[in-house]
Formats: structure tokens, C-alpha cells, sequence
């Protein structure tokens, strides 16, 4: 790792004020990705400026139709919070299947979502369950927030505070992980929420989108025979020693009969 | 260079580091206590766990600088008195390790996950280990020696 300096922020409006005056700091929450990257010399910022324990950013609360995330809230917390689990139980438990137990104690949802890996899971659930992404200086809909690989429409320096979550009527999410990184290989997150079907599609493809036409076909019947024949278009997927685009495109289709399978409780 | 104090098997520890250490050189080189081991410096085999505030995590994938003012536990804060903590005693019977290079890493992620689940099936065993990697055992007489630790902590064997 570089040389680095350390400085622990007192508040969000200090952290946002220190990376604005200092433009190559970055910020770090629980480092579970920017720790490694620093290690491999990936990046080299001036100044890391830890936001993880302050207070503001870590919450959890259900009111008024609405699950609020505090940015700093670890996968754990996700994953066992009674909360969560009673809201939108598949938030619960994708939080849980993310890394190992011992990321899920360090990293965070905001830290995830900031990241935007194209095969991380938050992601999936921020765009399938139509999120909002709150920031120290506005909200930013889930639709408009992730732009591809590694990319947002996160300003530099820009601090998440919490993400939003709509209560579904009913939401799942499957994965078939990469059997040594965990990271998914493809993943699939549905719900029928009060603005209609959304199925967000991670792991396939450079960056989460949306399966358009799942979500019309759904629509019409919301089953797992319902996406049979289901175009997706694999021309845009990832290929690599994995596995090549059509068989992503092949998993995606399995992926979410699987989530539908979840919510009518067949196998 | 960060001052910090970090409370390590029940002791306050200060010293003046680089920003940039990580807790598990801190825990290593600054205080010898080298039970808790580097294996791939890349946060994937989990030899190097310890407990922060209670919690599993791998030291190689943080600074210590954000340690500062936890509470962290290494393997050399299990035995008492010179007598095995549970856990070490059931990995040592149920013979869980061949070189033993991963063993301090397992033993603190089994103390994390006997925390959450003190009664696990195999398969929660199987999950919660999932960030510690061996390369001899196998893991079968890793997840026995699992079960042999939930059993004495939960006062079900001698």
C-alpha cells in the first residue's frame, strides 16, 4: 500500500467538506473492497477519510411504506435485523449471503452501492425493489443512480447517508455465486411493488439493469412459466473464463424462475 | 503517523504506527503476537481472523488506525491460565488441522459463528467458514471439531 493519511470524520458535513477541499481522498466505510484495492495498488488517494462508525449513518427503520437504511449499516446488520426481516425479507437475505461472515461484519450497503461492482448484490435489490439513494446533498432514484461498471451518478466526493427502500408486496432473490469469490456469477432480484413488476439483473451483464421484457411478461402473470421464451438479449452480456455470454444469459432466465419460484413456495 | 490505543486481550495497547499499517502487522510486528497469521494477504483465506467489538473480521483487510479505541481478541486471548479455551480443545481432540497454518484463523471465524448459531447444522458450518480456506484437511475434521466446540460451550460434553 502507498503511503496514506488517515483522517477519521466527525460527521458527514465534515467528511463532505474534507473530500471536497481534498480531491484525491477517498472515502472509506468498512474498506472491504477499497482496503484490498489500496493494498494491490490500485489507487492511490492522499488522505482516507473513515465515515464508518458515525452515528448518522447508521440506522435501521420501517415507517410510512418505507425501509431506511443507514448508509454505515453493515451486511450483518442487514442480515439479522428484525426490521429488515419483517419489511422486505429478501433484502434480509441477500444481506446474508454476500462474502463471508467475516465482510459481512466490516462491509457496508453504502459502500456497496457506491462501489457499483457489476457483480456485487445490494445493487440487485436497489434497483429491483426501485430505491432511492439519499445523499448529503439530494436523493437520487435507483433508476438513475447506477451507470455501468464501477460507475454512479455519484458526484466526487458526494456522501451516501441512507437508501430507501418502497415496501414490496412481495419480493425474492436468487444467485448462483461464483463457487470460490461468492460474487454473482448472475443474480436476480424481483418484486411486485405499487409501481408495477421490476426484475434487476446483476452479475450478467457491465453493470445491474433492468429485464425489461420479464417485467411486462410478469405483468401479465406473475408465475415462473411466465418468462419461458422471454427474449434477453445476450449480445451485451459478460464473457470471461467463467462463463461465456449465452450461458449467463442461460443462468439469468434460471436465476429468476428460481426467485419466482420462491415467492409461490415451489421448489 | 496515527496514535492509537487499541484494547488487545483485555490490554490497552498505544502506539504511534504509519496511517497506512494494517491491524494485523500492528498485532504482529508492533505486539509479537504472531498466532493470528498473514496466508494470502488478500482478504479471501481468513487466517489472519480476529475479533473487533465482538466481531469476526479478517486484520489484513484493515487498518489499524481503525482499530483505534476497539476491543480486539486474538487466538492469544482464548486459553485461560494455561488452559485450553474450548474451541482449541475440540480442534486439538478431533485432530481439525494438519499444518496448523490456518487454525488461529479458524478457530476465532468458529468463536464468531458458535456466537451467532451455538447450535449449527452442518450446513451453517459449512456457511459460516466460508471465509477461511484450509489446504490440507479437507474440513471434515474441521466440522467436526465445529461440533465438538458447540457441545462443550453449550455444557453438552466434557
Amino acid at each position: 500500500m502507498y503511503s496514506v493519511n488517515y483522517v477519521k470524520a466527525k460527521s458527514v458535513k465534515e467528511a463532505a467538506e474534507f473530500v471536497a477541499r481534498n480531491p484525491e481522498a477517498k472515502l472509506l466505510a468498512g474498506g472491504m473492497t477499497l482496503i484490498p484495492t489500496l493494498k494491490a495498488r490500485l489507487a492511490r488517494p492522499t488522505h482516507l477519510v473513515d465515515i464508518a462508525s458515525l452515528p448518522e449513518l447508521r440506522r435501521i427503520e420501517a415507517k410510512g411504506g418505507k425501509l431506511v437504511i443507514g448508509a454505515g449499516t453493515n451486511h450483518h446488520q442487514v442480515a439479522t435485523s428484525a426490521a429488515v426481516k419483517k419489511a422486505i425479507p429478501a433484502l434480509a437475505g441477500l444481506a446474508g449471503e454476500i462474502g463471508d461472515p467475516q465482510v459481512r461484519n466490516r462491509g457496508t450497503i453504502g459502500g456497496s452501492l457506491a462501489n457499483n461492482d457489476p457483480a456485487a448484490d445490494y445493487p440487485a435489490a436497489a434497483l429491483g425493489l426501485g430505491a432511492t439513494v439519499v445523499t448529503a446533498k439530494r436523493s437520487i432514484a435507483a433508476d438513475d443512480f447506477f451507470q455501468g461498471l464501477f460507475t454512479t451518478a455519484l458526484e466526487e466526493g458526494e456522501v451516501i447517508v441512507r437508501i430507501e427502500f418502497p415496501v414490496p408486496k412481495r419480493a425474492a432473490y436468487s444467485k448462483f455465486p461464483h463457487p470460490a469469490s461468492g460474487y454473482a456469477m448472475a443474480g436476480v432480484f424481483i418484486a411486485q411493488t405499487a409501481g408495477g413488476v421490476r426484475v434487476a439483473v446483476t452479475g450478467a451483464g457491465p453493470g445491474v439493469f433492468r429485464w425489461k421484457e420479464a417485467e411486462a411478461a410478469l405483468a401479465k402473470g406473475f408465475k415462473p412459466t411466465a418468462i419461458e421464451g422471454v427474449k434477453l438479449d445476450a449480445s451485451g452480456l459478460n464473457t470471461d473464463i467463467h462463463a461465456d455470454r449465452e450461458y449467463r444469459a442461460n443462468l439469468v432466465r434460471v436465476m429468476a424462475k428460481r426467485a419466482l419460484a420462491k415467492l409461490s413456495g415451489k421448489k | 503517523m496515527a496514535k492509537v490505543t487499541i484494547k488487545v486481550n483485555g490490554k490497552n495497547q498505544t502506539r504511534t504506527v504509519e496511517d497506512r499499517m494494517l491491524l494485523v502487522d500492528f498485532l504482529r510486528d508492533e505486539l509479537k503476537l504472531t498466532g493470528t497469521h498473514i496466508g494470502c494477504d488478500t482478504s479471501q483465506c481468513g487466517c489472519c481472523t480476529v475479533h473487533v467489538d465482538g466481531r469476526a473480521v479478517k486484520s489484513c483487510s484493515m487498518l489499524a488506525a481503525q482499530a483505534n479505541g476497539a476491543s480486539v481478541v486474538t487466538i492469544e486471548g482464548l486459553a485461560k491460565k494455561g488452559k485450553l479455551h474450548p474451541i482449541q480443545r475440540a480442534y486439538s481432540e478431533c485432530h481439525g488441522l494438519q499444518c496448523g497454518f490456518c487454525t488461529p484463523g479458524m478457530i476465532m471465524a468458529t468463536a464468531g459463528l458458535l456466537k451467532d448459531k451455538p447450535n449449527p447444522t452442518e450446513e451453517e458450518i459449512y456457511k459460516g467458514l466460508e471465509g477461511n480456506l484450509c489446504r490440507c484437511t479437507g474440513y471434515i475434521n474441521i466440522v467436526k471439531a465445529v461440533k465438538m466446540s458447540a457441545k462443550l460451550l453449550r455444557g453438552k460434553a466434557r
